[in-house]
């Protein structure tokens, strides 16, 4: 069984989003998993949260303060998408982490607990293609998928990557950190079609995708659209009303909206985020 | 003795340099200017203009070769081994930090980059980047945790003096490894027109053998004078370590002299036992920090761990991989200082010699004035003093209590 294939399989506009494990706590944060997963996410990525993300912008920086505020750890990811899993939680889970919080778990060991807890990919934004081998040999051997990220400035990098990529490749759709962008210049959609052509697997934009048009924009040269810091954004902004079990369902229901607008590719929801 | 085995490193191409140590951990978007940047360093290196211009610059503006100083009265008052200075205090603004920045700073003009950005933690650093960029006449932008901001106004202010910009980073510890986050994610995004001027033997390949090939002038000068002055090489050599360029640059020309034993002196802060230290290699565990597989102070879920040291510029709970690797091997000994250690020692060697070090070179004399105690009077003993010490007065009185107003 691949999830993933499977979910690049079906037909449909495909959105994956991404959310910070144990962000505002670890039950607001299974809730809204299984949220993303009934109103249809393609994939749902996992952030792993980490002392000192440096390809993050300040959103989910602060997503993964409040994450290890409430003590949250890679084991308590894992048990998070465990959890989903028993819940009936069906997309893809991708666990996004920062390359030492694994090393310190030990690799091996991953691999195997990742399996067990439902997860089906990993993105290791500060894991380039020359660093990963030991650990896409691992991923391979139990059936993970390492997922590779390629930007702008990759170049002819790209073929190299493409092909060894698993599961899908993750295009970032500009220079920088994670974080909404107003605008994206004219040729995001020229290295979209250029990875797409090179890869054997399907591919996905992310960083900065904020809005509906973007979506709209972007998956006419990609399978799929990553949303991250927007929904972290309304995520941190309800912190508190969504660790109050008496108020959560209200701002589980805004933030919802705002996700179903962006699968949807219809809805009259509030404001761009900028 | 420590000493065995000691060998030069190979100069590979492969990233990782230092045996198991060092690599490229940064997101994906870096790593094509990083093959570039190794490339237009490895084109530099060989083309004399460029030595010749980098050579001109470190005699007849920074004032090299700095002097070794025989501290004679240091010496009288341990009792032991002869002391000896190598003066990095003397270099044009006050530390080594300038033989990478001018070394550094010209290979950015060479690859045709107006743009330089740079971490600093004590200043020190950025001070040097200034007034690189004040020179070349280029754009500077300096990003300093604001905690280090708040220690070390003096130096915050030369920097906007020299015309560089200085940003406060307000995220995570607020000091030197926050501002290098903030430094990698501001060059994550203007990486096509800016040079990342790194400031100490750290981050992804190829900065660690840029920065140690910049700052071994230290060590090939202090080989040569030590010897036309005594005929033979020292016993001894002490430097301090936070990132570890000014040891690096000290240890590498004595790498392969298996009698000169090299001491490197982490922080220890406020004591091994507490969690308030800098001891990188003493107390921390393998890992990636900033882009290189090294040792770092983390906790049992690899999340990097807050460190303390009195000098700002110690602060920091990363190290060079070179410095990983010559621990595992045992090629150099590394041991700590602590803040008090350090503090006495700016003492002693301020008011017997009249020369006031930095709180990171303190470190130093404080390790080497251990080692030279007792020791037959025909030992010698080498510390590199890395910086002076104008720019902790203000921390200093504030320890030591002295009443300035």
């Amino acid at each position: 069984m691949n999830r993933i294939a499977d979910a690049f399989k079906r037909p449909g506009r495909k959105v994956i989003p991404y959310v910070t494990a144990g962000d505002p706590n670890p039950e607001a944060s299974l809730e809204i998993i299984r949220m993303l997963d009934q109103e249809g996410a393609c994939a749902i990525e996992l952030g792993v949260p980490y002392s000192d993300p440096l390809a993050d912008g300040p959103v989910i920086q602060a997503a993964s303060s409040r994450a290890l505020n409430q003590g949250m750890t890679l084991t308590g990811v894992l048990q998070l998408a465990n959890e989903a899993r028993q819940q009936g939680v069906k997309a893809p889970l991708i666990l996004f982490s920062y390359v030492n919080p694994l090393l310190r778990f030990g690799l091996d060991e991953l691999v195997k607990k990742a399996k067990t807890s439902g997860i089906d990919g990993m993105i290791i934004p500060d894991l380039p293609y020359e660093e990963s081998g030991e650990l896409r040999h691992l991923a391979e051997e139990s059936g993970l998928c390492l997922i590779p990220l390629v930007a702008p400035t990759s170049k002819e990098r790209v073929q190299r990557i493409a092909s060894e990529a698993q599961g899908f490749i993750y295009c970032v759709s500009s220079l920088g950190t994670t974080g909404a962008r107003s605008s994206f210049s004219a040729e995001v959609e020229e290295f979209l079609d250029m990875v797409k052509q090179v890869s054997k697997v399907p591919t996905a934009v992310g960083f900065g995708i904020s809005q509906r048009e973007h979506v709209d924009r972007f998956l006419n040269h990609t399978d799929a659209a990553v949303v991250g810091s927007a929904l972290v954004q309304r995520i941190g902004e309800r912190a508190t009303s969504l660790q109050d079990v008496h108020t959560r369902e209200r701002s589980l229901e805004e933030i919802r909206a705002f996700f179903c607008e962006l699968v949807k590719g219809v809805g009259t929801t509030e404001a761009n985020v900028t | 003795m420590l000493t065995m085995n000691k060998r030069m490193e190979n100069q590979s191409s492969a990233a990782k340099q230092f045996g198991d140590f060092g690599g490229r951990f940064v997101p994906e978007t870096l790593m094509n200017a990083l093959d570039e940047l190794e490339q237009g360093f490895r084109e530099a290196m060989r083309d004399e203009e460029f030595q010749n211009e980098l050579h001109q610059l470190l005699t007849e503006y920074s004032g090299r070769p700095t002097p070794l100083t025989f501290a004679a009265n240091l010496t009288k008052q341990v009792g032991g081994a002869k002391i000896y200075l190598k003066r990095e205090d003397l270099n044009h603004t006050g530390a080594h930090k300038i033989n990478n920045t001018l070394g550094q700073g010209l290979l950015a003009k060479r690859m045709g980059k107006e743009k330089l950005i740079a971490e600093t933690g004590a200043g020190q650093h950025g001070v040097a980047s200034a007034t690189v960029a004040a020179l070349l006449g280029m754009e500077c932008t300096v990003f300093m945790g604001e905690e280090d901001v708040r220690r070390q106004k003096l130096n915050v202010f030369r920097m906007e003096l020299l015309g560089a910009k200085v940003i406060p980073v307000t995220s995570g510890t607020r000091t030197l490894k926050d501002a290098t986050n903030e430094a990698i994610r501001h060059w994550v995004t203007h990486v096509e027109d800016t040079f990342y001027l790194i400031g100490s033997v750290v981050g992804p390949h190829p900065y660690p053998a840029i920065v140690r090939d910049f700052q071994r002038v230290i060590g090939d000068e202090t080989r040569r004078q030590v010897q036309e002055r005594e005929g033979r090489l020292p016993d001894d050599v002490v430097a301090c370590i936070g990132g570890g360029s000014n040891s690096i640059g000290m240890f590498t020309a004595f790498l392969q002299d298996k009698d000169v034993n090299l001491h490197g002196v982490e922080a220890a802060g406020e004591g091994l036992e507490t969690h308030r230290h800098a001891a990188t290699l003493t107390k921390g565990s393998k890992g990636v920090i900033h882009g290189s597989y090294t040792y770092l102070l983390q906790d049992e879920h690899g999340q990097i761990a807050p460190a303390h040291s009195i000098s700002a510029g110690l602060d920091y709970p990363g190290i060079g991989p070179e410095h990983a690797h010559l621990f595992d091997t045992h090629q150099v000994r590394y041991t700590t200082a602590t803040d008090a250690e350090a503090l006495k020692a700016v003492e002693a060697l301020t008011q017997s010699e009249g020369i006031l070090p930095a709180l990171e070179s303190a470190h130093a004399v404080a390790e080497a004035m251990k080692l030279a105690e007792g020791q037959r009077e025909d030992r010698i003993v080498v510390i590199c003093l890395s910086g002076r010490g104008d720019k902790d007065v203000e921390t200093i009185r504030e320890r030591l209590g002295g009443d300035a107003e």
